[in-house]
């Protein structure tokens, strides 16, 4: 598909938190997340297109990652929590199956 | 009320049991699919312990094509102690595997949900694995009323 990437839509529970307060983090981009397993009206199987990595950094840091399948349902939803440890960018990234990256942004300030 | 919890307690180990079995000793016949390879592969071959994690998912799901998931694990979350790995798994899909969630101390706490696609009504596992190897287990059954994985 030539469409442009889809904005990823991304949640932080809190924009300011205390050092060590627990920060959720609710994230959804627009996918396919084509299963490989259907297939057209002529009987070929679709090939499958899905995001098969997630990452989230906090400055960098690896927080929390996620390596999907293909049962994971379209438009895939993720909310997970990361310890603020300090202010800075939280970086969100989806890698597709053909390698093409979507990554999604926010801050944390951290007092 | 004690009297409650200690049953309910002999329940789960009587079921981290069968789990254990199944896992171990009945071998391939019982899964249908690639779920207890991956597992294996997971576990490197060591039997999880019921407990510890819990996965949380509806009883009945109408809609198999995106059926609510959520965990969460027991852990301090300090680089001591820590879950790194969680690896949830189907029983009656096509493929078994669902998604494989990574930790760190970072974290602050191991617990994630999702939504997930179920082709029919089956069980569902999560494996927890902790930073000394130790792992962790839990199955729910799921009820599909219109299955997930399109035709």
């Amino acid at each position: 598909m030539a469409t442009p990437a889809p904005r990823p839509r991304i949640r932080l529970d809190k924009k300011e938190a205390k050092k060590g307060d627990l920060v959720e983090v609710k994230a959804l981009v627009a996918h396919i997340m084509e299963s490989g397993q259907r297939k057209d009206k002529d009987g070929n199987v679709i090939p499958r297109k899905i995001i098969n990595k997630f990452t989230c950094e906090v400055n960098g840091q690896l927080v929390f990652a996620a390596d999907l399948e293909p049962a994971v349902s379209a438009n895939p939803y993720l909310q997970f929590k990361f310890k603020a440890e300090e202010t800075g960018k939280v970086v969100l990234t989806w890698i597709d199956d053909d390698g093409t990256k979507i990554v999604g942004e926010d801050t944390i300030t951290v007092s | 009320m004690t009297m409650t919890v200690s049953r309910r307690e002999a329940f789960a180990l009587g079921a981290g049991a069968v789990a254990v079995l199944s896992l171990g000793g009945v071998g391939p016949a019982f899964a249908k699919n690639d779920s207890d390879e991956l597992i294996k592969a997971f576990t490197g071959g060591k039997a999880p312990v019921k407990g510890k994690i819990k996965l949380d998912l509806p009883d009945i799901a109408e809609n198999g094509n995106t059926v609510p998931l959520a965990f969460t694990v027991e852990s301090p979350m300090t680089e001591a102690s820590h879950v790194t790995d969680v690896l949830i798994v189907a029983e009656g899909n096509p493929r078994g595997g669902l998604a494989t969630f990574h930790f760190s101390p970072r974290s602050g706490v191991a617990e994630a949900a999702t939504r997930i696609r179920l082709a029919e009504t089956q069980n569902v596992i999560a494996i927890a694995k902790m930073n000394d190897g130790s792992l962790f287990t839990d199955t729910r059954q799921v009820k599909v009323t219109i299955g997930g994985c399109g035709g």
